[in-house]
């Protein structure tokens, strides 16, 4: 019986064995506190940028320890957390708004590694600290914006082609259109048609005096109402983290309504909430001057006309008609006002918004235009023992300005409390207002000292139950004990390795599954094991008993290990963030572990008793 | 009959102490999870978690009194890993559950308690997020089961699957009415745990299986029942070792894993206790009592010779 393997299969598992070391390298080395600089709206990485930032530096006696110029990014190192924290204050005063000036930890891989692209484990949040948000766009609201918005149209399309109507009215998320006579009707269905083409159009009764024409959004429309109102919140999100200044975020879809934020390294969640789950949105509308607002008060609102709060008390009545919607503001910047010394906010509307503007601007020199705070509020209320979401919207008006000449798309909105406030609102502003609300449904925030605890913690766990069953496996296999030690050593750097150029994340829960797997790994090495003994027991001699315990532990191996897989599968496809890691850890811990037991081990006892003639085997 | 095929250890004459002691453990699980269910973590009933550490050993009565004045009402306390840690809970409440919660509370504390503290962890989870966890984690319990319950019969045949799947249902239902009856918190990771139980403890009753299978090929003498003793004692000392390996590592999971992983761990050393049991006095028996017999195993040899084939 020959317990030989050929020098190729010898030098393959050896020089697989080399690529793991290399790839599970990167990750005994630490992190340099650095700060990162990625640009913004057009502005660019260059050698001068560089050279700018570290003359300021100098200045300041900062020595950064290197740095890194890529087209996306400048990453500058640091010895020390206060060397960085001050030289990100120092960049941000001096470089202007177009760029993200983030704190980061940046891996110290050594340049040689860096060269095969080797790079250490991503951690997940509740390793590293952070904050992880899970929000719901409000698709009702998305698609009641898209009725009202077509609402409008279809009056001004109607106007426009003298189809006389009696009335436009929205009942719930259709809009409903009435006529005098069944000749409008038909026309107007012709016409409506063919303009307004993503639309259903149900003609009402012919017998009815008042024909009833009902117009609602065709299921296509529906579908991408909602995709876009997802995707427009994903795009704002984006921008608005920028704002925040996180080296390394994730903005994610997940599902058809919802989006995972995740912000390492966050740790002020009120202001990244504010920034993130305020969905505060502006509108701009004529203020309307030739109704009393007294009268208004009384009950009797004009038609057309709404009555709204003002943020410094008493009301306003505005026309009804929008001129502009935050989805119309490309960017915004606060600033002071040089004449009265004022908070300020500038303001820029995108085409479409400025010719609205424009329009409006022309006809109504002189008179007032108010600026309406729209702020989505949820809160969750028991019903019947029944959790259930009740949504507010608090309209608020919160500047009534003059307009003091025609403009179209700049123009100034002033009259807020102080510059923190223009700040905060030209922030959410610049990043464009949301087209739905959103919610968020789901936070967890880890601070960074329980994120190092985590790490050490499970650092630990993984090397004393490592220790533990090195020393068990050795007391009761003796040799073959040392080679499933050997093979669980190697499985561990093969996790790591994989784990690094898989660039998954690694959890808490994910470090659990490490340490299972280090316990379970065994199993292939117990099985194979205890069947070489049986072999020896049935008076088989060493080399065959090492021969058929191998042979005949494979498929109780495969079998076994296959099913474990498929739970863990299974596990993953369910999981979110943190069970995804185990999931994942496991599911690498049993593949390599199958690897390093079976042909690991069987390399070794090879190599130690492959070629002599034996009379015992200590097992 | 050599020494390697005969009985050691009669475990299938002891069968119906174990079907009374399964079933006992079982309708004492079924009975708690009916009646006070499981204490379930915010992650599925929804609500807000606060972890904070403090420099000094914190009075729990005093945090208590100033969060109720602060109108927090039904705000649990606890200390959290040791004295100076503490960990606040708030169920979903009538307009209290938004978001922004935890840091209303934080802001409280820092400037009215005693001490400064440090947050570590803040979680908010919203009803319906918790709904569709408590839905989708017994959904994928479902569909791990069925899988299994498929890979079985295809690998080895329809008797032995039904033992095996009867034998992970034995076990989770004991785990779940362990976190029933001594009420501890049932989380995400604890489902987690569970999964990863299913896992390990089909993989004892496939090895089991997989040396039934091969001694009623093998063996041309005895009864199904002998057939099914002998491969448990065959088996018996790989089950023991890789047991003992696994709890092993839980233990050092659970002692030095931190608070956050210890339900975890003690789910995962339930298991592997009830799942090293269920697969020898569970997924055996029943399979035997379906009638399994050597012929039902011989149509598959060809198949599996095949299979050996490969290294």
């Amino acid at each position: 019986m020959m317990n030989h393997f050929p020098a190729w299969k010898n030098i393959l598992l050896v020089a697989t064995l080399a690529v793991a070391c290399i790839y599970a390298l990167p990750n005994i080395y630490g992190e340099d506190p650095s700060v990162q600089i990625s640009p913004l709206r057009g502005a660019v990485i260059n050698s001068g940028l560089l050279v700018n930032v570290k003359q300021e530096l100098q200045k300041a006696d900062i020595q950064p320890l290197s740095n890194e110029l890529t087209e996306e990014q400048l990453l500058l190192r640091f010895s020390h957390t206060d060397d960085q924290l001050r030289a990100a204050d120092i960049i941000k005063a001096k470089l202007n708004k177009n760029y993200v000036v983030a704190l980061n930890l940046a891996p110290a891989t050594p340049q040689w590694l860096r060269s095969f692209n080797a790079s250490p484990m991503y951690l997940g949040l509740d390793l590293r600290g952070g904050v992880h948000f899970l929000l719901e766009v409000d698709m009702q609201a998305a698609e009641k914006q898209a009725v009202d918005r077509n609402a409008t149209d279809i009056r001004q399309f109607l106007r426009e082609n003298k189809l006389r109507y009696l009335s436009v009215v929205i009942d719930d998320r259709k809009i409903n259109i009435k006529f005098k006579n069944q000749t409008i009707h038909d026309e107007a269905l012709e016409g409506l048609s063919s303009q307004f083409r993503t639309w259903d159009f149900i003609p009402g009764s012919a017998e009815s005096s008042t024909p009833t024409l009902i117009a609602a959004m065709s299921e296509n429309e529906i579908r991408d109402v909602r995709k876009f109102a997802l995707q427009q919140n994903i795009i704002t999100l984006k921008n608005r983290v920028n704002e925040l200044g996180v080296a390394e975020p994730v903005i994610q879809q997940q599902g058809d309504n919802r989006i995972v934020v995740e912000l390492p390294g966050v740790q002020d969640t009120a202001r990244a909430k504010e920034i993130l789950g305020a969905t505060a949105t502006l509108e701009y509308h004529m203020v309307d001057t030739e109704h009393s607002v007294s009268s208004a008060a009384a009950g009797r609102v004009p038609l057309g006309s709404k009555l709204y709060n003002s943020r410094e008390g008493g009301q306003v009545l505005l026309k009804k008609q929008v001129i502009v919607t935050g989805s119309e503001i490309v960017d915004a910047s606060s600033g002071i006002e040089s004449d009265t010394g004022s908070a300020m906010v500038s303001v820029s509307l995108d085409g479409p918004g400025g010719k609205k503007m424009s329009k409006t601007t022309r006809e109504n020199v002189g008179k007032p235009m108010a600026v309406v705070f729209i702020e989505n509020r949820t809160e969750t209320k028991m019903i019947d023992g029944k959790p259930v979401r009740v949504k507010s919207i608090v309209e608020e008006v919160i500047n009534v300005a003059t307009i003091r000449g025609h403009f179209s798309n700049r123009f100034q909105t002033t009259g807020l409390d102080n510059t923190a406030e223009a700040r905060d609102l030209a922030l959410l502003l610049r990043a464009g207002a949301l087209a739905a609300p959103i919610d968020i449904v789901e936070e967890r925030t880890v601070g960074p000292s329980l994120g190092q605890d985590n790490i050490d913690k499970g650092f630990y766990s993984v090397l004393i139950g490592f220790v533990l069953v090195l020393i068990f496996m050795a007391v009761y296999y003796k040799t073959f004990g040392l080679f499933a030690d050997i093979a669980l050593a190697t499985n561990l750097i093969f996790i790591l390795a994989i784990l690094s150029i898989l660039q998954a994340t690694l959890t808490l829960p994910g470090i659990a599954g490490i340490v299972l797997t280090v316990g379970m790994a065994v199993d292939a090495n117990v099985l194979i094991f205890e069947r070489i003994k049986e072999e020896l027991k049935n008076g088989n001699s060493p080399q065959a008993s090492i021969h058929a315990g191998y042979e005949k532990a494979f498929s109780t191996i495969a079998d076994a290990n296959i099913t474990t897989l498929i739970a863990a599968i299974i596990l993953f496809g369910f999981g979110t963030g943190p069970i995804k890691g185990f999931a994942i850890t496991l599911s690498i811990g049993i593949l390599t572990s199958m690897f390093t037991a079976i042909v690991g081990t069987r390399a070794l006892v090879n190599a130690s008793y492959g070629n002599r003639q034996l009379d015992t085997l200590k097992i | 009959m050599n020494d390697q095929n005969t009985i050691k250890i009669d475990f299938l004459s002891k069968r119906r102490i174990a079907f009374f002691l399964s079933s006992l453990l079982i309708i004492i699980s079924i009975a708690s999870l009916a009646t006070q269910g499981l204490k379930k973590g915010i992650d599925f009933t929804g609500g807000t978690l606060i972890e904070m550490g403090f420099s000094e050993t914190v009075k729990l009565d005093e945090l208590r009194g100033l969060l109720d004045q602060a109108n927090f009402n039904g705000a649990v306390v606890q200390h959290f890993g040791s004295s100076n840690e503490v960990l606040i809970r708030l169920l979903p409440d009538e307009a209290l559950n938004t978001a922004a919660l935890s840091n209303k509370m934080l802001d409280v504390i820092n400037k009215q308690f005693s001490q400064q503290g440090e947050l570590r962890r803040a979680e908010f989870v919203g009803p319906q997020v918790g709904e569709e966890l408590s839905e989708d984690g017994g959904l994928a319990l479902l569909y791990a089961l069925i899988c299994i319950l498929i890979y079985v019969t295809f690998r080895f045949e329809y008797r032995f699957a039904l033992g095996s799947v009867a034998a992970l249902a034995h076990d989770v239902i004991i785990t779940l009415g362990f976190f029933s009856v001594f009420q501890f918190e049932f989380d995400l990771t604890v489902l987690a745990a569970i999964l990863a139980v299913i896992g390990y403890s089909l993989n004892d009753t496939i090895v089991v299986f997989d040396r039934v299978r091969e001694n009623f090929r093998k063996l041309r003498k005895g009864s199904p029942t002998d057939v099914v003793n002998i491969s448990l004692n065959q088996t018996l000392s790989r089950t023991i070792m890789t047991s003992l390996t696994t709890l092993l590592v839980l233990i050092a999971l659970f002692i030095f894993g931190g608070e956050i992983i210890h339900d975890f761990a003690l789910a995962l050393i339930v298991g592997v206790v009830v799942g090293t049991y269920s697969s020898i006095y569970v997924a055996s028996p029943i399979t035997l009592a379906l009638g399994i017999s050597k012929t039902d195993l011989m149509v598959v040899v060809v198949d599996q010779e095949e299979l050996d084939k490969i290294p």
